[in-house]
């Protein structure tokens, strides 16, 4: 194979003709971000994560053969914001709950998203109501997870030459429906190839998902300084004067995220010196006494008095900071905006199996807060300044950015302090 | 596998029971040797297919945003209390009711097709009749309406190219002068392009098939014509379908391909068997067939090819993949139909006005068609109007024709326009300030549709009607076109419940241009180019649209709205 020359972002590179960009591009040291390219198959083209120009024309990359001469741009500040972009439309196009999927720490959607940075998507998400199908022999297809990448469509096939999976219906509704018959000729070996070949968590094995530990797995990448270092916290004692006011609530979210705000163990006493709680669980103070410098805030909006606490810190705050997942976009307590508010209600309290017919009535009072048709992000309702997602976050990572904001410090969060569960 | 008859089989059970049942997709299954999740997503993705039982009568209604405003909303509720069943929800033995996109007769909403015969120009009352005589064992066919659109202009003084008297074979007759390579000049001399919508070379396009060398090659008619707004094709098709075969036979002849295929979109089988007349009385004039005009060797068959529905399937790539019995998904583009098209083979894909100008082209010649309409665009263009107009219908003009001059009192006569839609919701949309901008390449081209809506109509319904027929009509291949429209009509949605803010706008024009970047095809690069272009033209109306700010720095949430619910559930489970 003859051997050409090309440009990436200005940069001399070699290939073989007619190579595939996205390999070519690695050989030359560059990363070109993919989703559902895969080694052998010929160009999805689908998922567009890989969208670069050529010769000023935008074009998915895994569906270039590169040439002479041609001239490819992949990181220009566009480009980036595009991949990016796409990316977050396939976290809101689903539903991705990656505190409790299977797939965690090995899904390579998730890997991306940890990769260029998504800390919340600019796109509202759809919480479209998708389904679990645990109809299959060996496998499950989980919908909620599926990005239509067509990998496993045009991978997985049984011995005698079958297709298991396909798209059926288009448009929004586009979903990967599997083959029941042909999927019962795969053999253990097979089914576990497509739940591998999956990039996220759509195709598990039944009983085959947790071969490998959380924390063990590929995108896992281990956390060396897990405590922030003291000396880092005494270094601010002596140059700041006056002391710095923290406002910080939790609201629907499950006090994890301040769990992990605690989690500086001992630093919190040198904290104490540098910045002042007023209203927090932390301190018991129940109302605003003082204008604060920046309010963190636990949890999404599932109701009313939800929504009077954001308001109240929104108009007390300087700076307001979603803290982990369901404050940026409802995370675990947001499973239910797929359902109806009155399907939920009616299941908990009126027709499960403990309720007595007539007996329970779904709680109200005028004292009582009202449930919102849907969990809300913050974002949704008032002016959020910054997020830090996590499931929950990082001690590490949250006290980076409060350092950030309150002391100027410039800052950079490792791979392993950006986890979204 | 030939999985060419697919579509035509998927037809047969379709109409034969009024669904395709499992047991049609395993005998399907056993012939081809596929799983039968294959032959289900192809069924699944055609609009006109169904799994489940539909009823006796199928009503398709138009949802176009022509038919929203000539009254689709009560001409619905009609269809639901007449036949007591709901849209979109299968109905009972003897009716289906659903919505569908455009069908092309916007010069006569709102209307339907029952049984795949059009009824037009609804209104309640004639719904109400409709479904009597239906009641009463009438024969839909019988009293269904009459479709031809009324042509409405043509340039004066003998200007007109396409509807003039026309004579079968008049300009086949050029094979006996006119080598193929002649013909090819003469297209290309003449400066026709493409009249689909991209408006590529046309005698470029046959050149390409001609030199690549292959033991066979197709010509295909592109009457897929599913362009809101678009019913121009329609029009050639029922008045002067004469020319669009002859434009095949000749690109037949120039390219050397002896194959056929009309490309019908489903909409229109209602004049199907009139087609087929006309190519059985072209075949026993020896005009096609083998030998035709006894030239020698010179052998070209036609056929007709149904559509399901679907309006990616208008995309030359994609109505490829649709002939070839799969689902209409544009393939990732390695290579140009010319070189590997239909069965992998050379293939010219023109639309039917395009393959009628080159039959006109070759008739009248290429010198006269340059004589008319501007530089980069020469001769004259059909366009379609609907709207606001006093007189909807067909209007040949020639290029460089202003949108003042279309929408003037000696033409289709609009009151008071406001927003006009040129080339459909794929094209672009046109406040009063560029009336005077000019139909033609050096301005603005027009691939056939042109709606016009007057100042009582509100541009974000407009806008959200379109969204929707791309968020229903994307192929859900690609993340951006399938997750992103959904996203962007919801946006819209939020502008509609005076929930946006300034930011909002900004973002729909970062948001779609993201779309239009990274899609996969020409449906969702161009799906919101009408919302990008609104928000720069209309500047006025959205700014009365944005809800002024307030204390918490964001104004999209509504506390009404996110109560409600909660409100209503225990009101009604305390009773
Ligand atoms: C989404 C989409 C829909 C299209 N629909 C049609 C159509 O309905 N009819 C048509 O002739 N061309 C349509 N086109 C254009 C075709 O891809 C192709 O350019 C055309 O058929 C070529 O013929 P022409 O060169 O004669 O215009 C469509 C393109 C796209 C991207
Ligand atoms: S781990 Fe991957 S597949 Fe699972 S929820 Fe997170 S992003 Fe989705
Ligand atoms: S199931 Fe997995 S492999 Fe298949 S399309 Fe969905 S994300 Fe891709
Ligand atoms: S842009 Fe839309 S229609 Fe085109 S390939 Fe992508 S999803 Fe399909
Ligand atoms: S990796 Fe290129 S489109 Fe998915």
């Amino acid at each position: 194979m003859k051997n050409i020359s090309f440009k990436i972002d200005g940069r001399n590179c070699t290939a073989e003709k007619g190579q595939n960009l996205i390999e070519a591009a690695k050989q030359n040291g560059i990363f070109i971000p993919t989703l559902c390219h895969f080694k052998h198959l010929n160009p999805l083209g689908s998922c567009r994560v890989c969208t670069v120009k050529q010769n000023g024309k935008t074009l998915a990359g895994c569906t270039i053969n590169v040439d002479e001469g041609i001239d490819i741009e992949v990181n220009t500040p566009e480009l980036l914001d595009t991949r990016k972009a796409i990316l977050e439309m396939m976290f809101v196009e689903g539903n991705h709950f990656c505190p409790s999927c299977e797939k965690s720490g090995d899904c390579e959607m998730q890997n991306l998203g940890y990769e260029t940075g998504i800390r919340y998507t600019r796109f509202p998400h759809l919480f479209v109501d998708r389904i679990v199908d645990a109809r299959p022999e060996r496998i499950v297809v989980n919908q909620n997870r599926c990005i239509k990448c067509k990998r496993c469509i045009e991978e997985i096939f049984t011995n005698d030459g079958y297709r298991v999976f396909n798209f059926t219906n288009r448009g929004n509704k586009t979903v990967v429906s599997v083959d029941y018959e042909q999927e019962a000729k795969l053999s253990e070996k097979q089914a576990e190839h497509a739940m591998h070949i999956c990039p996220t968590g759509s195709i598990l094995v039944k009983g085959k998902t947790f071969s490998k530990p959380f924390g063990d797995r590929q995108f896992d990448n281990s956390n060396s300084d897990k405590n922030i270092s003291l000396h880092d916290i005494k270094k601010h004692k002596s140059t700041n004067k006056k002391k710095k006011r923290i406002a910080t609530t939790s609201l629907a979210g499950c006090f994890g995220c301040h769990m992990s705000l605690l989690d500086i163990d001992l630093g919190i006493l040198d904290i104490i010196e540098l910045v002042e709680f007023n209203k927090s669980p932390l301190t018991d103070i129940k109302k605003f006494t003082k204008r604060c410098d920046i309010g963190l805030i636990e949890g999404g909006c599932c109701n009313t008095d939800n929504i009077e606490v954001l308001r109240e810190f929104r108009k007390n705050c300087d700076i307001l900071v979603s803290v982990g997942e369901c404050a940026i976009w409802g995370g675990l307590p947001a499973l239910r905006n797929t359902i109806s508010l009155e399907d939920c209600l009616k299941e908990a309290y009126l027709n499960s199996i403990t309720s007595e017919e007539g007996e329970t009535v779904i709680p109200h009072h005028e004292d009582i807060p009202k449930i919102l048709n849907k969990v809300y992000s913050n974002h949704e309702v008032v002016k959020i300044d910054y997020h830090i997602p996590g499931c929950p976050p990082n001690a590490n990572h949250i006290w980076n950015v409060v350092k950030n904001i309150l002391f100027d410090e410039e800052y950079s969060i490792s791979y392993p302090d950006f986890k979204y569960d | 596998m030939d999985r060419t008859f697919l579509l035509s089989t998927l037809w047969k059970y379709q109409k034969a029971k009024g669904f395709i049942s499992e047991n049609d997709i395993l005998k399907i299954v056993k012939k081809l040797k596929i799983s039968s999740i294959e032959v289900e997503s192809v069924v699944s993705f055609y609009h006109f297919f169904h799994k489940k039982p539909t009823g006796k009568h199928t009503i398709y209604l138009n949802n176009s945003i022509i038919s929203e405003i000539k009254g689709f909303n009560n001409v619905k509720i009609a269809f639901e209390k007449e036949t007591g069943c709901s849209f979109n929800e299968y109905g009972n033995e003897e009716f289906s009711l659903f919505e569908t996109s455009c069908i092309g007769l916007s010069d006569q909403e709102p209307a339907a097709l029952i049984n795949f015969h059009p009824f037009t120009d609804l209104t309640p009352k004639k719904v109400k009749l409709i479904i009597q005589k239906i009641r009463n064992g009438e024969n839909v066919k019988d009293f269904s309406s009459k479709t031809k659109s009324k042509i409405q202009n043509t340039p004066s003084d003998d200007k007109t190219v396409i509807f003039r008297p026309y004579k079968i074979g008049n300009s086949i007759k050029a094979i006996h002068t006119n080598t193929p390579q002649q013909i090819i000049d003469k297209i290309d001399k003449s400066g026709l392009l493409g009249l689909g919508g991209a408006f590529f070379g046309v005698g470029y396009k046959w050149q390409s098939c001609k030199n690549n060398e292959d033991d066979a090659k197709y010509i295909i008619c592109n009457a897929d014509e599913g362009e809101p707004g678009t019913f121009k094709d329609r029009a050639i098709l029922q008045h002067l379908p004469g020319l669009v075969i002859e434009g095949m036979i000749l690109a037949a002849y120039a390219t050397g391909a002896k194959e056929g295929i009309i490309y019908l979109r489903a909409e229109y089988q209602f004049f199907k068997d009139d087609l087929d007349t006309l190519i059985q009385e072209f075949y026993s004039k020896n005009l096609l067939g083998d030998n035709i005009l006894g030239k020698k060797d010179f052998t070209f068959n036609l056929k007709i090819q149904l559509g399901a529905g679907s309006y990616v399937c208008g995309a030359a790539s994609a109505l490829i993949e649709s002939l070839e019995g799969r689902r209409g998904e544009p393939p990732v583009r390695m290579w140009s139909a010319t070189k590997h098209g239909y069965k992998r083979k050379p293939t010219v894909v023109n639309n039917v006005e395009t393959l009628a100008y080159a039959s006109r082209i070759i008739e009248l010649g290429e010198d006269y068609f340059l004589t008319l309409g501007t530089k980069k665009s020469p001769g004259t263009k059909l366009i379609s109007i609907s709207g606001d107009v006093a007189k909807p219908g067909i209007y040949e003009i020639e290029y460089g024709t202003t949108i003042r001059d279309l929408l003037s009192i000696e033409m289709s006569q609009a009151t008071s326009p406001y927003f006009v839609q040129v080339s459909g919701p794929s094209g672009e949309c046109i406040s009063p300030a560029e009336f005077d901008r000019r139909i033609c390449m050096e301005d603005i081209l027009c691939g056939g549709s042109f709606m016009v809506f007057n100042r009582t109509r509100d541009i974000l319904q407009i806008l959200r009607n379109f969204m929707e027929f791309f968020k229903e009509e994307s192929c859900g291949v690609c993340t951006p076109c399938r997750a992103g429209n959904f996203i962007l009509n919801e946006k819209v949605k939020k502008m509609q419940r005076g929930l946006a803010s300034q930011e909002d706008v900004n973002e729909i024009k970062k948001w779609g241009n993201i779309i239009k970047l990274a899609s996969r095809c020409g449906l969702g690069k161009s799906s919101p180019n009408s919302l990008i272009y609104s928000i720069d033209k209309f500047k006025e109306y959205y700014n009365l649209k944005i809800a002024p700010s307030n204390e918490f720095q964001n104004v999209e949430f509504d506390m009404e709205d996110a109560i409600h619910e909660f409100d209503c559930v225990i009101k009604d489970t305390q009773l």
